[in-house]
Order: structure tokens, then sequence, then C-alpha cells
């Protein structure tokens, strides 16, 4: 009876070479406070330059959502005190960011879709890191002043399923535009979560809690789970306004349940207005053709793979959530081998043996290795069976040489229509009454020759000609 | 004190001689208080450096306790520029605190007296700079003007002072006050020392986004006073101004008329619509601009319970009166509910005021307008705050509607023997015309 809606909040950490404002590098591998300089520091007297690498990039993404890209946007500043915000305030892009009125198509496993709407798309400056280390704080600038992309939806999503179709698509767009590492844990990609609840039927908006700090989605669906079981309950015992306000708060999650960040009363006041030290952001005809043509992205490459390999939706769904499996996938099908043995052998076979959540990409079988796997199923080197103790096998000693595997092992498989004539012949000469049996009208013999057969062979002669010479000779 | 000119043409020696002087000069007149210090960067011609603009190496503190023992680590772009064109930075020079003020009476290290009158202010912020120059010991300063702080003093010690139109000279390295008013400018003996200089700061900077992206054509070769030009004259402008104000820009209108320009009567909206547009823009953006001073990097760290107690202990030690009161000024017109009201408010009064002044230049060349409605005042003698940003009437429009100005000396005041400056307003960029109407001016009242 309560239906629950969900707006969110992506940061999306771009992944260009040097920061939104000044020349320092982006990477954060550094010595603490080694990639700083006058800008990022904040010291007196130092101005921001805008890296035209971050237009670049909104542009890309702006066009993955079909969004309007506003050639002009401009920069407002943010006022907050913290102590890893040098300046004690943020540029940001709050009255016309860079892009605006977008939308983004999720699918369910019922192959339904639903459009969620996307508000804007604004660029900002990320701030420092403080380390806590018993009393004392530190404070690290690496990373104050790397260009962040905000993707702000409309509370468009009613339940966690959606919210995770969402940003399961939205990480996949963003890693098809390669405009972000979209790396959950290490920070690349932070989703703040807006949720309230409404009596079915309603069509206001109620009062919006903010949940910060989740970093995978597992725990978004949980957070949100315990969040709506607050704010119903609350409803429920006639608390509502009292309890729920609007405010941020914290997920945590050693003890699976979100807490209150700040009062209502010490709510901020940022205090916004327009950034004087910068001029508008202005894209041009030239960088606006040039950005616009943007990769393939994720439904387009499914949709493909559906109608150039036959595969099921639900199988080019799972290839192509991921670029990188998408990309393994198009390096295996090079090597000419058939589309529907290189997506069992993709997403059963191989993804089957991986552990620890470890994707086709990351694991140590290459694209080239499965495909020459496959090839040696499709030349008759090896049966099916085979093949899948030579995978075992690579995967185990940390080797790619499929041919010296199957020697090895003595998987080779026997083709050769003489000697597997010889080997029947043997069997059908001691087997008269079996044969007798089987003329007679009883099928379930055939399967005992083939049993003999192969086992007179070590396994190793070709079932399928086996089969088709066994059915020649009985005929 | 020997000119800029002249000072560029000097050997090395005569320059050493020279630096020697001004140190014995700085020492003997210590009461004065336009130095800081007296820091030395290469062995060009001295120039004396306001306390906000970044020389490498150097504690720059904007006048205020709460950045000292700072070192700068890096160079302002236009003292670069002065290196590269043979002037060494010479000396830091007192200052109202982060540039606030228009007496250089809330410096941290004490105010600047008037070299004219010690019972007088020499103006500011830039008080440090104009003193020294009329005091014979400067060559030239650098100062900066957010709403007349180059200027103000210029025209109460009786110097020249310029500001440039806003985007001329960079900004980077120059510690902000107000950034969409900010301009670095010279303060001289005379006009063309003054274009001399300007000359070297100019120009386009990749490292200030509001930096002018356009060719520049250096000014003082061409410097030219025979030019004969439009200027308009604001008879009910001045109506606010002191009889000494009024008896100099009579004497100023004379001179311009017997140096064959064309005067022609103009008129500017009342200025009381300025001070709210100026102290609403200006204050908002220095309370963004301020808050980088958290005491964490900056100031004298101290023990706190908090880190909101750290904050509000730091900053409430460490900045000075005026500066606090412009800190929340700016947090008050920004703060939600408020922002419409004010800072969108004085934004569009902004825009009115470019309106109006590029109106007028569609038919005249200059503008002449009285830098203060007073001459140098005493110590003490702003009871107000707000009286004290009334002085600067003048002043503030010029930096809103972001146009170049110069301010020089007409003549002594009747009532208190002090100088009088006035100003000439040009159009965005058209710095040679301003120069050249200056220089004009200038030269008719040596007659």
């Amino acid at each position: 009876m309560f239906e629950t809606v969900i707006g969110l909040e992506v940061h999306v950490q771009l992944n260009t070479k040097t920061k939104l404002f000044c020349s320092c590098p982006t990477s954060f591998d550094a010595r603490p406070n080694a990639h700083t300089c006058p800008t990022c520091l904040a010291l007196p007297g130092a101005l921001p330059v805008l890296n035209q690498e971050v237009l670049h990039k909104a542009i890309m993404f702006g066009t993955a959502i079909d969004a309007t890209i506003n050639r002009t946007s401009f920069f407002d500043r943010k006022s907050y005190f913290y102590p890893d915000s040098p300046s004690a305030f943020q540029i940001t892009q709050l009255y016309t960011p860079v892009v605006e009125h977008g939308k983004l198509e999720i699918t369910f496993e019922d192959g339904a879709t639903k459009t969620i709407r996307i508000n804007r798309a604004h660029i900002e400056a990320d701030a420092g890191k403080n380390l806590h280390d018993g009393a004392i704080s530190k404070v690290d600038l690496n990373r104050a002043g790397t260009p962040l992309l905000e993707i702000v939806s409309e509370p468009d999503m009613r339940s966690a399923t959606e919210v995770t179709l969402y940003l399961k698509k939205l990480h996949s767009i963003v890693r098809y535009l390669d405009i972000s590492d979209a790396n959950m844990q290490e920070g690349s990609f932070r989703v703040d979560v807006n949720v309230s609840i409404r009596p079915k039927g309603d069509t206001q908006l109620y009062t919006r809690v903010e949940i910060k700090n989740i970093n995978s989605f597992r725990f978004i669906e949980k957070a949100i789970e315990m969040e709506v079981g607050r704010q119903i309950e609350a409803w429920e015992d006639g608390v509502y306004a009292r309890e729920i306000v609007q405010e941020t708060r914290l997920f945590d999650q050693a003890k699976q349940e979100t807490r209150s960040m700040r009062g209502k009363e010490e709510a901020a006041d940022y205090r916004y207005f327009p950034e004087p030290d910068l001029l508008p952001a202005y894209i041009d005809d030239a960088m606006f053709a040039k950005y616009s043509q943007i990769p393939e992205l994720p439904d387009q490459k499914r949709n493909r793979f559906v109608s150039e390999y036959g595969m099921s939706l639900y199988n080019a769904d799972v290839i192509t959530s991921m670029l990188e499996t998408a990309h393994y996938f198009e390096a295996m099908m090079r090597e000419g081998i058939s589309a529907k043995n290189a997506v069992s052998w993709l997403t059963v076979e191989l993804q089957g043996r991986l552990k620890g959540g470890m994707t086709p990409a990351q694991s140590p079988i290459d694209a080239l290795t499965l495909a020459t796997l496959i090839k040696r199923i499709e030349d008759n080197t090896i049966s099916g069976k085979a093949a899948k103790e030579v995978l075992d096998y690579l995967l185990e000693h940390h080797t790619l040489d499929i041919d010296g595997t199957i020697e090895k092992l003595g998987l080779k498989q026997n083709s050769d229509t003489g000697a597997i004539e010889a080997i029947i012949d043997v069997i059908l000469a001691a087997n008269p009454d079996k044969i007798a049996e089987y003329k007679a009208g009883k099928e379930k013999m055939f399967g005992f020759f083939v049993g003999q057969t192969l086992k007179a062979s070590q396994g190793s002669a070709n079932p399928q000609m086996v089969n088709d010479l066994l059915k020649a000779k009985l005929s | 004190m020997m000119t800029l000119k002249e000072a560029l043409n000097a050997t090395p020696a005569q320059l050493e001689a020279l630096k020697a002087e001004i140190r014995a000069g700085v020492a003997a007149q210590k009461a004065l208080n336009a130095y800081i210090d007296v820091e030395n960067v290469g062995a060009g011609v001295p120039i004396l450096i306001k306390d906000n603009i970044q020389v490498k190496d150097w504690s720059i503190t904007s006048g205020s306790a709460i950045l000292k023992g700072y070192i700068a680590p890096y160079n302002a772009t236009v003292i670069d520029k002065m290196l590269g064109a043979n002037l060494s930075p010479f000396g830091r020079a007192n200052m109202d605190e982060f540039a606030m003020g228009s007496s250089t009476e809330s410096s941290c290290y004490g105010p600047t007296l008037n070299p004219r009158n010690p019972d007088y202010v020499p103006g500011g912020s830039s008080g440090g700079s104009a003193a020294a120059v009329a005091a014979g010991l400067a060559v030239a300063a650098l100062g900066s003007d957010t709403g007349g702080s180059i200027r103000q003093p210029a025209a109460f010690c009786g110097v020249v002072g310029m500001k440039p139109t806003y985007g001329r000279v960079s900004r980077y390295g120059l510690g902000a006050y107000a950034s969409s008013l900010d301009q670095i400018g010279p303060i001289t003996q005379n006009v063309e020392d003054a274009a001399i200089l300007y000359d070297i700061l100019a120009g386009h900077d990749p490292m200030d986004s509001t930096s002018a992206n356009i060719d520049y054509t250096p000014i003082a070769p061409r410097l030219d006073a025979t030019r004969k030009l439009t200027i308009a004259i604001l008879p009910d402008y001045i109506k606010d101004a002191s009889d000494d104000i009024k008896a100099a820009y009579h004497t100023a209108t004379q001179a311009l008329k017997a140096a064959g320009h064309t005067l022609v009567e103009a008129k500017l909206m009342d200025a009381k619509y300025y001070i709210s547009a100026y102290y609403v823009t200006a204050t908002a953006e220095a309370a963004t601009n301020l808050a980088r001073y958290d005491t964490i990097r900056y100031g004298n760290q101290r023990s706190a319970n908090s880190l909101q107690e750290l904050f509000i202990e730091g900053r409430s030690q460490g900045f000075g009166e005026e500066v606090k009161r412009r800190i929340m000024l700016g947090n008050f017109v920004l703060s939600s509910g408020y922002y419409d009201a004010y800072y969108v408010k004085a934004q569009k009064v902004r825009h009115k005021i470019q309106e109006e002044y590029l109106d007028i230049f569609k038919h005249v060349d200059l503008i002449l307008s009285p830098v203060a409605p007073t001459t140098a005042f005493k110590f003490g003698a702003k009871e107000t705050p707000l009286e004290m940003y009334l002085s600067d009437m003048y002043t503030i429009s010029i930096n809103l509607a972001g146009l170049p100005a110069i301010a020089l000396p007409i003549e002594n005041a009747t009532s208190n023997g002090m100088p009088v400056g006035l100003q000439l307003i040009a159009k965005p960029y058209d710095e040679q015309t301003l120069f050249d109407g200056a220089f004009s001016l200038e030269t008719q009242l040596k007659h």
C-alpha cells in the first residue's frame, strides 16, 4: 500500500589526464599531496582554468543519454567549510549545467523496459580526502580538483531493483564511452540515494531522505530496504512528520542501518553564486561535432548481437553489460568460431569457473586462448567434454598452451575413419547376440555399441564419427 | 626621485645606488610606514609591490595577521613580466587588510601616513604604494584596484594611479578581494611612467580565465598629448563633492578646453546605487575568496575542541574588524532567501551601470570625474563604516563597469593644502585614449 519513490545522484569521476582547473595529474597512487599546485591548493592569488577535456566527456555523456547539451554553461561557487576543501567552496554548476533533460532506458529480466529521466549532469570539482589516524587528522589533496560529472535522475524509480538496473546501465554507458573508470570501491562512481515513500495512488512527493556512503550495488539495495522500512514504520506509527525530515543519512554497513549525518537545524546553506574567476564554458560547433560522435552503446551492441549472432536477449545482455566482456566476446568472434560456442564457453564454461566476482576479461584466460580451445572442438581435435578438462587444466596450472595440454592429457580425438572402423569391427564381431537384439528392435542397444567403441578407443574416438559409422554398419 | 623612464636607462651601478638610497630613505622615514619590508628580487629598476601580489619566496600577507608567516611559493604573472622587463620587485607596500578600506588604517602593520601631512590618511587600500611614490621612496609601485584602491590613494597623495580595463592585466597571483572587480595597476610619479609600467603589466595570460584574449599594442611609444578628444563632464554628478574638488574640477575643465579638447555635458545615475551594487557584489565575492583562510593551512593554529571551534576561533582572531564585517555582509547577501533580493538585484544594477557608461561612450572619448568627494581626510575622521563606504562613490562604478581609469593630480586644495586628484575614464580596452587624454591634461596643467 506504499510506493517507494527514488531519485539518484551519481558522482562519476572523469578519467581526464589532468585536474578540472589545473594541470596536476589525476592519478591517485602518488604520495599524499604530491599532485598539488597553487590552484588546487587554493593558495592566495591562484586561479582556475577550465580543462577542455572535461567538456568533451560531458558532450559524449549528454549525447549518450539523448540530452540537451548547453553550448554555454556556467560555474557557481558552493560554500562550505571542511578541511578537505582548500578553498572552502566547491566550483560546480547549479544554475546552468552542461547537460540537461536526458533519459536512460532500463530493461527488466522479462524484457520489459522503463525510461528513467535524467534531470541534469553537471561538472564539479572533487574534494581531497581526510585521513584520520587516532587523535590526528591528515589531509591529502591529491584528489582535490579532480573533475566529477554529477548525474542527477528524476525521482522516477520505484524499487531497489529499478535502482540497480539504472545504476548498472549508467555504469555500463560511462564505461562504453570511456569517460570514467567508474570503480565503486575506489570511489570513482559514487551513489547518493534520495528515498521517500507515499501511499499507492498518491501523486504528491513526500519528504526525501538522502543516503550517502554506499559503495556497492548490494549495499544500495540493502540501504534502500532499511530506509524504506524506517519511513513506513514511522508513517504507520503516526510519527512520520516528526521523524522523517529532509536530511542526509549515512548507511552503516556493519550495523545495516541508516543514521543521521546532521540535524535539520544544522542544514548547510551553500550560498551559491556565479563563479567570478571563470568565464562561461563554451562549446563551439567543431567541438560539439567531434565529441557527439560516440562509440556504440550497450543497448545498441546488445541488439546487434541478437540480430547478428542470433543469441538470446538474455545472453546478449550478459555479454554487453560490461564493456570488457563485450570486447572479449568480439575478440573471440574474430577468430572465426561459431557464436553459439563462443557464448556458451564464455558465459557458462569460463564464467562458471571464475570465483570472487572475477570477469572473463580479468581472468588468466584471454579471448584468443578461449577461442582456440573452441576451434579445437570445431575442427574435431578434441571433444567438448575433453575441452572442459583442458580449460580446468589451464586455470589450475596457469598455462595458455592448449595444444600442449591436449597432448599432455592425451585428449586428442581419433577422427581416422579406418581406425575407428577397425575398433567397431572388433566390437561387432564379439557381440553377435547384441546385434540380433538391436536388429529385433531393441534400439537401446545402439548406446551399448557406442559405449564399447569409445571405451575400446580409450575415449579418443570422435563420438560423432562413432555414431555415424555404427549406424552405417548396423543398417 | 628619478622617474621610471629615467631609471630604465640607468646603469646597473646607478640602480644599485638608487636601491641604497631608497633603503636609507625608508629607514629615515620609518614613521610613514609605507613599506612593510624591503626585500629585493633581481638587479633591475626597483618597483614597490603591494602586499597582496605574490612574489616567490616573499612573505605575502595582504596586510592581514591571518597570513603572517605565509611564504608565497610562486610569482604572480605581473611579477614575471616585470622581471622580464628589467624591473625588480623591491619591497612590500602596506595596505588595508585584504584591500578592504579607503585609508590604509586596517593593516595589521599599522597605518601608513600621508607624506604631505602625517595627520591625514594616504587613502587606500594601496596607501603604502601611493605614499611611497609621493614621498620619493619609490620610482613606481604596483597597486590593486577593486573599488578605487589605486586611484583614491593616488589622488590623496598627489601621484598618478591607473586602473586598467578589467581583463587587461592578469590577476594570477593577486590575492583576491573581489574577483570580478580586482585589477592590478601602476602608481607612478607621472602619466608617462604609468603608461610605461602599464605596458609591461598588460597582456593576455592563459593562467587567468578572465584575462582578455585580444591583441595588445604598447601605449607608451605612441603616447600623444596633442590628440583632440571629446570629453564628457558631469555637472550634476559633482554636486556631492566638496568645494575643493569642485574647484579642481573647474581647473581641469579649463585646462582641457585650453588644450583644444571638446567638452560635452553628460549625466550619470545617482551614486547611491553604485554603493549598494558594489558592496553587495564585492562582499559576496570576498566572503568566499577569504573562506580559504580557515586557519588549518594559514595563521596560527590553535587547539580547539572541535573543527567548528577551530574555524571560528582562528578566523575571529586572525581577521580584522573591517574584513569580518565584509565577510558577514557577503555571507548575508548570499544566504538562502536573500540571494535574489541582494545579489541578483545588484547584478542587474551592475548591468545598468555598464549600459549607462557605454551609452555615454557612444558620443565621447573620455569622461572627467572626481576620484573622491573630498581630499584626504584626517585619521579617525570617518566614524562609521558607512561614511567610509560613501567616500568610494566616485570610483566603484568604474570597477562595476570594468572600465579603465586614471587618477592624476590637478592642484592643491585651498582648505587644507592637500592634493586633489581627478580621474579620466575611457571605454573598455581604450587605454591609449585614456593615457593620451591624461598626458594632455598633465602637460596643460604644467603651463
